[in-house]
C-alpha cells in the first residue's frame, strides 16, 4: 500500500498536493463563520450531481420539456425527490449567498488586497441567479413561461442593443423551441462552466491572500485539517438536511400546467428571490420603466463593485456596510409588500387556485390510460371537458343559461337567467324539476324564456299538475325511460338497475303520459313539433342541438334566442362537444385513491 | 518575432471554432425566422359579439413555425375583441405592454387589469389609472370583416416602448 501510495506520489506530486489543500493555516483556529464559501461549494456539488441526473430525464423542446419533467415527477422512481433536492438547493444557494457576502463585509474580506477575488464572487452571484433564472423556464410550466417572459422583456428594454438582446436570449421573435434549447445551453453547460471557472478562480485567490482571520484570537491556530473541514462537513450537512426537508415538506418542487401562450396565467410571479424586483416595477409609471429595471439595479452593482476600493477608507467600509444593508432591508420590504399585495387580492388569490387545479389536473390526465397524446401536454387541459367546459360555458352560454345559478366558473352574475340552468341536464333531477308543475315556469327552467307560456308549461301545469297518484307512478317511469337516453355516465349504475322500470316507461311514455303527442320518442314520427327525446340528452344530441336548435328535428321555427352555434361558426364541432361533455359530467376521472 | 508568431497563429486557430459558434449563436438575430404571424386569422362568427362594447376574450389559432417544428392550427395567443353600440370592433393584444404579462378583463370595473404589475386601461384600451407602469395603451390589431366573420391580424409587440413596435 505504502509502496503504491509512494509510486503514485512519485509520478503526481500528489502529496504535495493533498498537503497544499488541506493544511492550510487558519490564525486563531477553525470558526463557524467561515463555513459559508464552504456551503455554498457544497451547493454547487449537490447541484452538479443532481443536474446531470435530471439531464439525463430531460428533452428541452416545447412538445417535451414539460412531458418529460412530468415524467421525472410523476414516474420516475425518486425523481420527485432529486428534481425537489435541485430546486431547493438552488433556494438554498441564494440565501446563503447573502450570507456569504454579509460575513465577507462585515469582516473585511473584502478590502484590499482582495479586491479581484471581491470581484469573482460578485461575478458569481451574478452567474448564481442567472441559473436561478434560466433554470426556472426549463418545465415548460405556465409558471415558468409566463414569469420568464417578464424578465426576457425587460431585458429588451435595455438601450441601445435592448431588442437584439432579447432576439438571442429567447432564440428568435418568441418562445418556442429554440428558447426552451438555449436556455438549457446556458443552464446546463454555459453557466455551470463559468461557474466552475469562477469558483476555480475564487479558491486561488482566496488561498492566495488567505483568510480574513476574525480577531480577537480564542484559540491557538489551527490548520484546515481537520478542525475546520469538521465544520464545514457539519454546514453541509445542515444544507443537505434543510433541503431535504423542504422538498419532503412540500413533496418536491411544484409543476404547474403546461405552457400555453393562450392561457392566462395571472398567478405569474418570479421565484421569491426575484419577487422584490418584481415589486420594484410597480413603482415606476409608464415610459419610466428602465429606471426601475436597468438603470438602478446596475447602479447598485456598479457601487458594490466598487466598494473594494472604497473599503480602503473607515469611512468607505462603513458606507459599505449601510450601502449593502440599506439594500437589503428595501429588497425585504419589497419582498414583504409584493406578498402582502397579492395576500390581499381576492383576484390573485382565485388565479393561484386556478393555477392549482389546472396543475393538477393536468398531471392527473397525464397519468390517465390516455396519457399524455403526441401534440404534447398542452392538449391535455385545452381538450379536457373538465377544464375547458366551464371556460366555454361562461363565454357562450351563461349570457342566458346557468349552471348551478353561476356561469360555470362560479361567478354570479347580476342578470336573471333567460334560459334553464343546465347543471345536471340529462339526469332525472333535472327532468323531474321540469315536469313539476311548480318549476317548470322558473327561472330554472322555461321561466325566462318564451316557452314560458308555451304547450310544455301548460302541460304540466295543468294535466300533470292533476295527476292521480297511479299517473304520477306512470311518469316517474318515463322520466327514468328519457333520463336513460341520456346515458349519462354518472347515471349508469342506475339505469343498469332500473331496466325493467325504464321498459315500462318507454311504453307509458306513448301510452299514459302521451309525449309522443308532441314528441318523437324512438320511433320516426314525421308529425313531431317539439324536440326530440330519442336519444335526450345524449352527446350527440347535445352536439347537435347546441349545433342548430332551429333544426325540425328539436325546435324548429318556434326556437327561441338560442343561436346555431355550428352552423354560424361561433364554436367547432370540438369545442362543443367539450361543452357537451362537460354538461354530462363525461370526463376523466381518476379512480378513488 | 517569435512571440508575435505565436500568438498569430494560436489565435487565427482559436478564431475558427469561436467564430463559427458565434455565428450560430446570433442567428436568432436574422430577423423572421419563419415566425412572421402578419396574416389574418379568423377568430370568430359576428354573431358572438354583441355590440355592447364588452371586450371579450378569444383564442387566436394560427400555424406557428416553431424552429424545426410546424404547427399548424394551434392556439398563439389571445386577444380581445369588443364591439360598439355603432357597430365598429376593436381587437386588443392580451399581452400587456409593459413586460408581457397576461391582462385580464374585469368586468366588474370595467377596466383591463394586468396582474404582474398593476397596469390598469380603460374597456377602450387607454391608460386608466396614471400610475401604471406600462408606456402605452393596450396594443389594438387589425381587424377585417369577411361576409359574417371577424378576422384578425395578429401580431406580438415589442413591451416597454412607447411605441407600438411589432417583433418578428
Ligand atoms: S406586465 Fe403588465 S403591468 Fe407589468
Amino acid at each position: 500500500m505504502k509502496a503504491l501510495w509512494e509510486w503514485l506520489d512519485s509520478r503526481t506530486g500528489i502529496r504535495h498536493l493533498a498537503q497544499e489543500a488541506l493544511m492550510e493555516k487558519i490564525p486563531g483556529g477553525a470558526r463557524w463563520r467561515y463555513v459559508w464559501g464552504s456551503a455554498l461549494t457544497f451547493c454547487l456539488a449537490i447541484q452538479f450531481i443532481t443536474g446531470v441526473v435530471l439531464w439525463a430525464a430531460y428533452s428541452p423542446g416545447a412538445k417535451s420539456a414539460w412531458e418529460s419533467v412530468f415524467y421525472i415527477q410523476h414516474e420516475m422512481a425518486g425523481g420527485w425527490f432529486l428534481r425537489g433536492l435541485h430546486h431547493y438547493t438552488a433556494q438554498l444557494m441564494v440565501v446563503l449567498l447573502a450570507l456569504h457576502l454579509m460575513q465577507v463585509l462585515i469582516d473585511g474580506a473584502y478590502k484590499a488586497p482582495r479586491e479581484v477575488n471581491f470581484w469573482f464572487g460578485l461575478a458569481l452571484l451574478m452567474v448564481t441567479l442567472g441559473l436561478a433564472l434560466t433554470g426556472y423556464l426549463l418545465p415548460w410550466d405556465q409558471k415558468g413561461y409566463w414569469a420568464t417572459k417578464v424578465a426576457t422583456n425587460i431585458a429588451a428594454i435595455t438601450p441601445v442593443f435592448g431588442s437584439q438582446i432579447e432576439r438571442l436570449i429567447v432564440g428568435g421573435s418568441d418562445y418556442g423551441n429554440l428558447t426552451l434549447t438555449r436556455f438549457f445551453a446556458l443552464h446546463a453547460g454555459i453557466l455551470p462552466g463559468a461557474i466552475v471557472v469562477l469558483v476555480a478562480g475564487h479558491i486561488a485567490l482566496f488561498r492566495r491572500h488567505g483568510i480574513t482571520a476574525k480577531k480577537p484570537f480564542r484559540k491557538p491556530d489551527a490548520n484546515f485539517w481537520p478542525d475546520q473541514v469538521l465544520m464545514d462537513a457539519v454546514a453541509a450537512l445542515a444544507v443537505v438536511l434543510t433541503a431535504v426537508s423542504l422538498t419532503v415538506y412540500f413533496r418536491g418542487a411544484e409543476l404547474s400546467a403546461p405552457a400555453d401562450p393562450s392561457e392566462p396565467y395571472s398567478a405569474a410571479r418570479p421565484e421569491w428571490y426575484f419577487l422584490f424586483l418584481f415589486q420594484f416595477l410597480k413603482y415606476f409609471p409608464g415610459g419610466t420603466e428602465v429606471w426601475g429595471a436597468i438603470i438602478i439595479p446596475s447602479g447598485v452593482l456598479g457601487v458594490m463593485a466598487l466598494m473594494p476600493l472604497l473599503g480602503q477608507w473607515k469611512l468607505g467600509h462603513r458606507f459599505n456596510l449601510g450601502f449593502v444593508g440599506a439594500i437589503l432591508v428595501g429588497a425585504l420590504f419589497l419582498t414583504f409588500e409584493a406578498k402582502l399585495q397579492d395576500s390581499r387580492d381576492p383576484e390573485c388569490r382565485k388565479a393561484v387556485e386556478k393555477a392549482h387545479r389546472d396543475s393538477e389536473r393536468a398531471v392527473e390526465l397525464a397519468k390517465s390510460p390516455t396519457g399524455i397524446p403526441e401534440g404534447g401536454a398542452a392538449l391535455l387541459l385545452r381538450r379536457d371537458p373538465l377544464t375547458q367546459g366551464p371556460r366555454l360555458f361562461a363565454q357562450h352560454c351563461a349570457g342566458c343559461h346557468r349552471f348551478d345559478g353561476h356561469d360555470g366558473l362560479g361567478n354570479t352574475l347580476q342578470e336573471a337567467a333567460s334560459a334553464p340552468d343546465l347543471k345536471g341536464f340529462g339526469s332525472r333531477e333535472w327532468l323531474s324539476g321540469l315536469l313539476d308543475p311548480d318549476r317548470v315556469a322558473t327561472a330554472h327552467y322555461f321561466g325566462g324564456t318564451k316557452f314560458k307560456d308555451g304547450k310544455m308549461v301548460r302541460f304540466v301545469q295543468q294535466k300533470v299538475a292533476k295527476y292521480s297518484e297511479a299517473k304520477r307512478a306512470d311518469l316517474a317511469k318515463v322520466i327514468l325511460a328519457v333520463s336513460a337516453e341520456a346515458a349519462l355516465p354518472l347515471q349508469a349504475e342506475l339505469d343498469v338497475r332500473d331496466r325493467a322500470l325504464i321498459e315500462e316507461g318507454r311504453t307509458l311514455a306513448r301510452e299514459s303520459v302521451n309525449c309522443t303527442d308532441c314528441h318523437q320518442f324512438r320511433k320516426p314520427d314525421e308529425d313531431a313539433t317539439a324536440p326530440d327525446l330519442t336519444g335526450w340528452g345524449s352527446r350527440e344530441w347535445l352536439v347537435a342541438i347546441i349545433g342548430n336548435p332551429a333544426h325540425t328535428r328539436f325546435y324548429g321555427k318556434r326556437n327561441d334566442r338560442m343561436p346555431a352555434f355550428a352552423e354560424t361558426g361561433q364554436l367547432d364541432v370540438e369545442k362543443i362537444g367539450t361543452l357537451a361533455d362537460w354538461l354530462r359530467g363525461d370526463w376523466y376521472r381518476a379512480a378513488a385513491r | 518575432m517569435k512571440e508575435a508568431a505565436a500568438v498569430a497563429i494560436g489565435g487565427a486557430a482559436t478564431l475558427v471554432p469561436v467564430a463559427s459558434g458565434l455565428l450560430v449563436w446570433l442567428d436568432p438575430l436574422n430577423s423572421g425566422g419563419g415566425e412572421g404571424q402578419s396574416s389574418f386569422s379568423r377568430i370568430t362568427g359576428l354573431e358572438s359579439l354583441p355590440a355592447d362594447g364588452v371586450p371579450r376574450k378569444f383564442t387566436v389559432i394560427a400555424d406557428r413555425q416553431d424552429a424545426w417544428t410546424k404547427n399548424p392550427k394551434v392556439p398563439v395567443g389571445a386577444i380581445y375583441l369588443s364591439r360598439s353600440a355603432k357597430g365598429d370592433i376593436t381587437a386588443f393584444q392580451s399581452i400587456c405592454p409593459h413586460a408581457g404579462c397576461f391582462v385580464e378583463y374585469r368586468p366588474a370595473k370595467n377596466e383591463f387589469f394586468c396582474p404582474c404589475h398593476n397596469s390598469s386601461f380603460a374597456a377602450d384600451g387607454t391608460i386608466k389609472d396614471p400610475k401604471s407602469p406600462s408606456p402605452r395603451p393596450m396594443d389594438t390589431l387589425a381587424v377585417e370583416i369577411r361576409g359574417n366573420e371577424v378576422w384578425v391580424r395578429f401580431q406580438n409587440f415589442q413591451a416597454g416602448h412607447r411605441e407600438k413596435i411589432p417583433t418578428a
